[in-house]
């Protein structure tokens, strides 16, 4: 029996009242030892019996078709198998929770980068030669791979509420930048590898994905069978943000190439594969047009954005999402354009959306206080909306003025000084601030929560991508059980157990671990009515049960396994409430004056993001995002090549995440105390994308803060920015 | 990566049998991808002799497989060529100077992404085949030296260091003769055959490279402007020494780096700075007389502006002209 639970109404503070006392713990990951040693089985670590090595092979037009894979060109080779092509194969992962098969190209190629093959041999050496040395046919065609020349646009429809223009005229002070920011990748660290198996008719793959119930799906479409007939595996994920949301071409390859071999396959993207084709995201062109009244009231607010896309992509960089809800005006509109270029496809990067739109958003408002003569603090905290500007809802909690004031004070901004006249040596030294924002979400998840004596297992297809997901569902059984985290196994990434949303937009920790703890709600009751005791009155600690006078272990108590199994899914508070992260995000900076470069002095965060369920796991979430913003506002960008879109940065030297040099030692991180009722039975709201959200703005802020010059172009290279001290 | 034949050399002589390795760490990469298709690799780090730092006059002989991190830690280099410590430091990470050698970062091929990308046309790769990058995305190609055939920059930062310093190659002959280059002689243009970059004959081998004697009380850096604070390549670098004499500058040497397909120097520059008071106006002239009046590839034209700042804040600062607040300037002492 699998209890269903629809968040219809405010849930009651259920973990404030449990007493074992591990929640918001800074407990340590209990899979934190195996993955520093080396022991913890990512996909491609895994070694099969017989198992053949498979390389992607690339198209290397970015329009046109394969006339001649030029297998004969290889198979003479030592080692080689075959080189595998198949109608079923993918031309690049599927988009977030997708759950069905992305594009299946046949001989098409649809931009330079993409997978047309599959080389298999005896050894990855052997296999990565012959991927080399295919000598390929296709027939070329034109296509335009440049988003600001190609004739294909699509331009939607605008979003608004009020009356834009209306307002616009009326405004006193008006502010109209444009904005860009580069296409990015999410560089996680493990590339995307899979290793498939077919036993019986039935395939097992092992990929590093971080949507399993959604993957299982997309599996079972893109070769056409039925999804009973899949297994997949993904207990460790070696960082995603995005990009192994959905089901990759390697997964998909290595399935086609072990079901035609008769023997399991290995399929491992190179660093170079991954930048190829592996989604990104988009570059963005960003209009933003602020109006406000003298005395600082905006009026007019609009943010239109023109992102990139290759045809039959759903996914469009959700840029303005922020800037629909985080301030109020009287007219508000929001347009976007979507470009069509035969360039690697875009999808989800961390924070889609706040990431890059809270760039231009945060420093327009930045240049708006400026040209006000207001702080910027002071600004957004009088033009805070009192219901979601664009729908009306109640915000469940928001605590974004408490965020900016009390950063404000730890960070010393009230000693802030006039822009551009502070100097230590050859360096200018500036302050910035932006707000943080990022919507929350539920998504479907189910967990089972089974309790054996004083032991308990926690079973769900939810996955942990270096996040947390083991400390936190042992931490809420351990919570709702009465026992020690260390009691509680935590099992993952595996599709024949209940389905979960998987690791995404911020939602894993509240959608799994509301079903974790509603699964182990559920154990209470049958442990109350074993007891004697009603189930309001059970105190369960320590491994200890007591109620209504009566006492017992649980180690004798519970002497048959106890079974609990629930799913939730977002209901009515969803309609009548608007749920999401805030935060404020400080920098300092010094710019040197003769070469340009930035280096970020201090960062501060202070948010409010619900409960915090493991105080160490939120910390280093929003530490990962604060860095992302530094990478942002100044170093990472994917450039390509505008002739033919072929990606020229196509590894970890030339696409320049922040080094540790980058990184300041003074990262600070204050959470405020935050329950959102609203939002799910555990109070908590999504952490990961809350850190990027707005942190390059404070960076980008605090560079024209130094210098008294505003760059408008991430990220800002030395040469961006001494292009803005001498236009 | 190809089947390869690996020799172990256990003599000089054994060198010619095929594509030098000693630390990899360029080489290895190459030839993953297959840029680089040796069939015969040889490694030479077994050879005696080669692996000592080693007083020579009042200079330094540093042998070719002296490693990087050997190299920027000895205290003599420290002491007496501070800016070759610097430079070496500025370069890569840890892990990968721990394995790099001298001999080899001398040999490390360019960066330019068009060279490490078989699907595109490059004639230091292929010759004759063409150059992709022009026309292409070209933010760290060079500004100097290039021909019509290559656009490439060389990517090292020890070179620049050695050229600044006026170091020399000592290179043994297929023959067993040992000759000895100037480093700025050590590197040629890319002219129509960008593939062939040294003056390195079939079955030579680099030895060591030789540090003249220090210059005592020389003011000393290496400042290398890049796309983030480390582990990057630079965009442009400025290896500088300049001694005062009272208020003048009586001995100059300046090599940049990431402008040309080798360290870039220019003896008109140093004639115009040495005898002189340093002043604003005086290294406003020299950026002038050193950046030239185009790039040969529009993203690279930024680093015409970026050269001269870079080149004026050095100077600056290694003559007390400026305020050295934040940076890293050393002074040498034997």
């Amino acid at each position: 029996m699998k209890d269903h639970f629809t968040m219809d109404e405010p849930q009651p503070r259920v973990l404030d009242e449990t007493k074992q006392g591990v929640i918001g713990t800074p407990m340590d990951r209990p899979d934190g030892a195996r993955k520093v040693s080396g022991t913890a089985g990512y996909a491609a670590d895994h070694k099969v019996e017989g198992m053949a090595h498979g390389v992607l092979v690339r198209a290397t037009i970015s329009r046109g078709r394969v006339t001649d894979i030029g297998r004969a060109s290889v198979m003479d080779l030592d080692g080689v198998i075959e080189v595998v092509t198949d109608p079923r194969m993918t031309r690049n992962p599927a988009q977030g929770m997708a759950g069905e098969a992305p594009v299946q190209p046949g001989d098409d190629v649809h931009y330079h980068g993409q997978p047309i093959a599959v080389v298999v041999a005896e050894t990855f050496e052997a296999a990565r030669d012959a991927a080399q040395r295919l000598v390929v046919t296709y027939r070329k065609e034109d296509a335009a791979s440049d988003p600001d020349a190609t004739p294909d646009t699509e331009v939607g429809d605008p979003e608004t509420a009020g009356d834009f223009d209306a307002a616009w005229a009326k405004a006193d002070v008006r502010l109209d930048r444009t904005y860009t920011t580069p296409s990015q990748v999410s560089a996680a660290m493990e590339p995307h590898a899979a290793i498939a198996e077919w036993t019986d008719g039935r395939v097992e793959l092992r990929s590093s994905l971080q949507m399993v119930r959604f993957n299982k799906a997309e599996l079972a479409d893109t070769l056409g069978i039925d999804a009973d007939r899949v297994r997949i595996l993904s207990p460790f994920v070696g960082g995603g943000f995005g990009s192994k949301l959905g089901l990759g071409p390697e997964a998909v390859a290595a399935a086609i190439a072990s079901e035609k071999l008769g023997r399991p396959v290995r399929v491992v993207m190179s660093r170079q594969n991954v930048f190829d084709a592996v989604l990104r995201r988009s570059e963005t062109r960003q209009r933003v047009r602020l109006g406000a009244s003298k005395d600082g009231q905006l009026l007019a607010l609009s943010h239109d954005d023109r992102v990139s896309n290759l045809d039959g992509e759903g996914f469009a960089e959700p840029v303005s999402q922020a800037s629909q809800f985080l301030y109020r005006a009287d007219g508000l509109s929001f347009t976007q354009t979507v470009a069509r270029i035969a360039a690697t496809p875009a999808g989800s990067v961390r924070a889609p959306g706040e990431a890059v739109g809270m760039v231009a958003l945060e420093a327009a408002m930045d240049e708006l206080a400026d040209e006000l003569g207001v702080d910027p603090v002071e600004l957004r905290l009088n033009n805070l909306p009192d219901t979601h500007p664009m729908d009306g809802r109640a915000f469940s909690t928001r605590r974004l003025a408490d965020c900016l004031q009390d950063g404000a004070a730890r960070f010393g901004w009230a000693d802030r000084w006039t822009r551009g006249t502070r100097r230590e040596g050859d360096w200018l030294i500036g302050m910035g601030v932006a707000s943080a924002a990022r919507s929350n979400m539920l998504v479907k998840s189910a967990a089972r929560v089974r309790l054996q004596g004083d032991r308990a297992v926690v079973e769900t297809d939810m996955t942990d991508i270096g996040t947390g997901t083991y400390a936190i569902l042992s931490q809420i059984a351990g919570e709702m059980l009465g026992l020690s985290p260390d009691r509680v196994d935590v099992r993952l990434g595996d599709s024949d157990l209940p389905g979960a949303s998987g690791s995404g937009g911020s939602f894993g920790a509240s959608s799994a671990g509301s079903a974790t703890f509603l699964a182990a709600k559920r154990i209470r009751r049958d442990i109350a009515r074993k007891l004697g005791c009603p189930e309001d009155a059970l105190t369960l600690q320590n491994g200890r049960a007591r109620g209504d006078n009566r006492e017992a272990d649980l180690s004798e108590l519970i002497d048959q396994e106890l079974v609990g199994e629930a799913e939730i899914e977002a209901g009515k508070t969803d309609e009548s409430h608007f749920s999401a992260g805030f935060g404020a995000h400080f920098a300092e900076v010094a710019v040197n004056e003769w070469t340009g470069e930035v280096r970020v002095r201090r960062m501060l965060a202070v948010m409010s993001m619900g409960r915090i369920l493991n105080e160490k796991t939120a910390r280093s979430q929003a530490l990962g995002g604060m860095i992302w913003g530094i990478g942002t506002a100044l170093t990472e960008e994917v450039q390509s090549d505008a002739r033919d879109g072929h990606v020229v940065t196509r590894d970890l030297a030339n696409y320049h995440v922040p080094s540790h040099a980058d990184v300041p030692g003074d990262m600070q991180v204050v959470f405020l105390e935050e329950r959102d009722d609203w939002a799910n039975p555990i109070q908590t709201k999504g952490i990961g994308e809350l850190g990027i959200s707005g942190a390059g703005a404070a960076v980008i802020n605090a560079i024209s803060h130094a210098t008294g010059h505003r760059t408008y172009d991430c990220p800002a290279l030395p040469d961006r920015v001494i292009s803005s001290l001498a236009p | 990566m190809r089947p390869i034949d690996y020799r172990r050399a256990s003599s000089f002589d054994d060198a010619a049998a095929g594509q030098i390795i000693a630390g990899g760490t360029n080489l290895l990469d190459l030839m993953k991808i297959e840029v680089m298709t040796p069939d015969t690799v040889v490694d030479i780090t077994r050879l005696d002799g080669l692996s000592t730092i080693e007083a020579e006059d009042d200079g330094l002989r540093i042998g070719a497989l002296v490693t990087n991190t050997m190299l920027a830690n000895d205290a003599r280099v420290r002491a007496g060529w501070p800016l070759l410590s610097r430079a070496i430091l500025a370069g890569a990470s840890a892990q990968i100077r721990n394995k790099a050698t001298t001999g080899g970062n001398l040999l490390q091929r360019t960066r330019c992404p068009y060279f490490y990308d078989t699907s595109q046309a490059c004639n230091k790769r292929s010759p004759g085949e063409g150059c992709a990058a022009r026309g292409g995305a070209g933010r760290m190609l060079a500004l100097f030296g290039t021909s019509d055939q290559c656009l490439a920059a060389h990517p090292s930062d020890m070179a620049v260091a050695l050229a600044a310093l006026q170091a020399e190659v000592e290179i043994r002959g297929a023959e067993g003769r040992r000759r000895r280059v100037p480093i700025h002689d050590f590197y040629r243009g890319p002219g129509d055959r960008p593939d062939i970059e040294t003056v390195l004959d079939r079955g030579d081998l680099i030895t060591a490279v030789v540090l003249p004697r220090p210059l005592e009380g020389a003011r000393q850096t290496y400042r290398k402007v890049r796309d983030r604070a480390s582990y990057a390549f630079a965009l442009v670098s400025v290896a500088g020494s300049v001694t005062m004499d009272g208020e003048t500058m009586s001995d100059v040497s300046l090599a940049y780096g990431s402008v040309a397909p080798h360290p870039w120097m220019d003896h008109d520059v140093v004639a115009m700075l040495e005898g002189e008071r340093p002043s604003d106006a005086l290294f406003q002239r020299a950026a002038d007389r050193l950046v030239p009046d185009s790039a040969p590839h529009p993203d690279t034209d930024y680093k015409r502006t970026l050269l001269r700042r870079t080149f004026i804040a050095t100077l600056r600062q290694l003559t007390g002209l400026g305020d050295a607040t934040g940076t890293d300037i050393a002074r040498t002492h034997g």
